[in-house]
């Protein structure tokens, strides 16, 4: 009988893919476990093995098996199940531009052999080829940028860290992954782990580094367990440790949980955490490229960044150039999350526009209501209207739509959105996770809570609105990093886009 | 430079730990924070240790680990305080934490966490909680129950999951 493929990735299982996976084995049918393939309003998917390829039966519950293999498990219609076809020529699907996400959903996770199969590991004996200089000149002419939300250019860290001298250096992956609407990193580890591990590895060579660790938060339990397997078995082959694949290269892996703290996504916060300090962040500089980790020269990169380094090594820096719009090239993972009809993840050449994102692939609200507005760019980032949904997925057109692409989440909601309320949440949100060491993001914050409650309540509206523009100066300008700097960007772009919500006393 | 983070054990800098109230609980204590001691930065996984094993971090387990990692206790005080997972008192038998971030927000996330806190208030066997996001975005409203991640969570939904629970 056919083989079943049952998603194992941790949103396939909160709404019941390991029950479905259960009931199948029970019956008897061999199951296997693959990532998911961000199509996550059909979770759990379940899909059939079928001469022309994988054939998906969407939004599956346990007590649909028996009718699922009644059906002869050949790929065809079975009664009250939603076939959906094969699953890669999905439209959805096959309209995106899987670079990163090659390999997510569709092979066994922790599985090295298919991993090789399918491309991986080419990265790195290519890179293994080249001397470390040219390794970093291959990431530099890609054009990459850190996907962390800053922005800046991979190629040009690596080189400071190539360049510096000390006993020891080290590469640190920043998967905190904090910001709300997005799941990117947590998807890529549980679904491709090697990746990451291949890029890492590719940015050891590169920079001259013997140690790597990556920070990958507690909220996460599902990833840190399928990266530990995974460094296990990257070990146990080769991949890792001394003399990887029989080159000089050696390079050490280890996973670091972190705990609970939003703020130690800030790479130098997430040092300190690291170190065992409180996540309290440092002035810059120095910068961690120079003194990083215990002071020693550091790679920081989230996980979409060295999870690109792979193909760019394996194809070239050209080819990965080639895609992409302006100064952002290649693709970009999107996470379309909140209020949407058909979350999941989108990877897809910059460029694409956010109406594209949300209405074409995202289908609008899950609530039926009309699109009101977007959070893009996570906590910290701006509420855009519906108006401005033409505006280009690129850290430039997002700039000058004083709106910015951080970790590449779009957060949708419907006109029963309250932006007032949002805003106020902004403020909120950061007096929870300030890390206390400066006062107009410690103070301001708290200060911003009260002066909106007193906006929506329609106490002394006029003076409180230039009270709360002048505090977002404040913390703007006077802020140490970007928690306290940018928590005015939601707050701003929801009083500039939805004034009608701040008139106050009004429900 | 602030050294290379590997802890060596150098002479102890203040008074030896006052005799802690679990005296086994005290040698394993000891035992997880000697066994990590080797790390560069050893303290988060060793907190983390402890709590999966204790359930939280007791008042006697500070002065241990800063002495067998030769911190002062006001720095693993002080660590211990900074991040949410250390929690300091020992765990309910059920946890039900919510996530109240924007994506879940946006459906709906607000007045479940107030129905949910409300539904429990009474009872001292269920903790409910906040945190925000779990990486389930899409899939929202969102939670951790007792420790396992659910999606497109409702009243209902954790009625049933909490239906067996005994307190
Ligand atoms: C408050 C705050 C939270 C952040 N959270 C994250 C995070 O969760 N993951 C991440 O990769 N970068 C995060 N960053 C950005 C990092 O500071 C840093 O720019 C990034 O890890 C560098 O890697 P990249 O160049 O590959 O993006 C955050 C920054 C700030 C100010
Ligand atoms: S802006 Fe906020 S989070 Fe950043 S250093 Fe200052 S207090 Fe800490
Ligand atoms: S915002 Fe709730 S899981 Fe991400």
């Amino acid at each position: 009988m056919s083989t079943v493929w049952v998603s194992a990735d941790s949103a396939a299982t909160s709404v019941g893919a390991d029950e479905v996976a259960e009931a199948l084995a029970v019956a008897g049918i061999t199951v296997r476990r693959n990532g998911s393939r961000g199509m996550l309003w059909l979770e759990p998917l379940v899909e059939v093995e079928t001469d022309d390829g994988r054939v998906g039966y969407a939004n599956v519950a346990a007590v649909d098996i028996p009718a699922l293999i009644a059906g002869g498990l050949d790929g065809g219609e079975v009664d009250g199940l939603d076939r959906i076809g094969v699953v890669a020529e999905y439209p959805w699907l096959a309209r995106q531009h899987r670079v990163s996400f090659a390999r997510v959903g569709v092979t066994e996770p922790t599985d090295l052999t298919a991993y090789i199969d399918n491309g991986g590991y080419a990265g790195l004996a290519r890179a293994l080829s080249l001397a470390p200089e040219q390794v970093v000149t291959e990431v530099t002419t890609s054009g990459l940028r850190g996907r962390g939300g800053a922005g800046f250019p991979a190629g040009i860290k690596w080189e400071t860290v190539r360049t510096a001298t000390a006993d020891v250096k080290f590469v640190c992956c920043n998967a905190d992954e904090g910001d709300s609407g997005t799941f990117a990193d947590r998807m890529l580890i549980e679904g491709d782990p090697f990746t990451l591990i291949e890029g890492m590895t590719i940015a050891a060579h590169a920079v001259g580094a013997t140690e790597g660790y990556i920070y990958l938060r507690s909220e996460y339990p599902a990833a840190i367990a399928v990266l530990r397997r995974a460094i296990d078995i990257a070990y146990a082959r080769g991949y890792l440790g001394a003399g990887i694949q029989g080159s000089d290269l050696s390079f050490d892996l280890e996973v670091r949980v972190g705990a609970g703290a939003y703020i130690c996504g800030e790479e130098t916060s997430m040092l300190e955490s690291l170190e065992g300090k409180r996540g309290e962040v440092r002035a810059k500089p120095p910068i961690p490229a120079l003194q990083g980790f215990f002071g020693r020269p550091t790679v920081v990169n989230n996980v979409l960044t060295l999870g690109a380094v792979p193909m760019i090594l394996a194809d070239g820096g050209e080819a990965y150039a080639a895609l992409g719009v302006g100064r952002s090239r290649g693709t970009q993972v999107f996470q379309l999350a909140g209020n949407v009809a058909r979350g999941g993840i989108v990877e897809a050449d910059f460029g694409v526009t956010l109406g594209e994102l949300i209405n074409d692939f995202g289908g609008g609200t899950r609530s039926g209501r009309p699109v009101r507005a977007a959070q893009v760019g996570g906590p910290l980032g701006a509420y855009l209207p519906a108006a401005r949904f033409d505006v280009p997925m690129d850290y430039e057109a997002l700039a000058a739509a004083d709106a910015m692409l951080g970790h590449g989440g779009i957060v949708v909601f419907d006109d029963t959105m309250d932006a007032s309320a949002m805003a106020r949440f902004a403020m909120e949100f950061c007096t929870k996770e300030s890390c206390g060491k400066c006062t107009p993001c410690r103070v301001g914050s708290v200060r911003g809570v009260e002066v909106i409650d007193r906006i929506r309540a329609g106490t002394d509206r006029d003076a409180n609105l230039v009270l709360l523009q002048d505090l977002c100066t404040t913390m703007t300008k006077g802020s140490l990093c970007a928690m306290g700097g940018l928590t005015p960007m939601p707050v701003q772009s929801a009083l500039t886009h939805f004034p009608e919500d701040f008139t106050g006393g009004t429900p | 430079m602030r050294g290379d983070g590997r802890v060596r054990r150098g002479p102890s800098g203040g008074p030896p730990p006052a005799v802690p109230a679990d005296a086994a609980r005290a040698a394993e204590v000891r035992a997880i924070t000697e066994s990590s001691r080797s790390l560069r930065g050893p303290l988060l996984p060793i907190l983390h240790t402890v709590v999966e094993r204790f359930g939280y971090v007791s008042d006697d387990d500070i002065p241990m680990i800063a002495d067998v990692l030769n911190l002062s206790r006001a720095d693993v005080h002080g660590v211990v305080s900074f991040y949410h997972d250390f929690r300091r008192t020992p765990a309910p038998s059920h946890t039900v934490t919510l996530c109240r971030a924007e994506a879940c927000q946006s459906v709906g996330a607000g007045a479940l966490y107030a129905a949910t806190a409300e539904r429990f208030s009474e009872d001292s066997g269920v903790e409910v909680g906040e945190v925000f996001c779990l990486g389930n975005c899409a899939l929202g409203p969102a939670g951790m129950i007792d420790g396992r991640l659910h999606g497109r969570l409702s009243s209902d939904r954790i009625e049933a999951l909490g239906e067996g629970w005994t307190r």
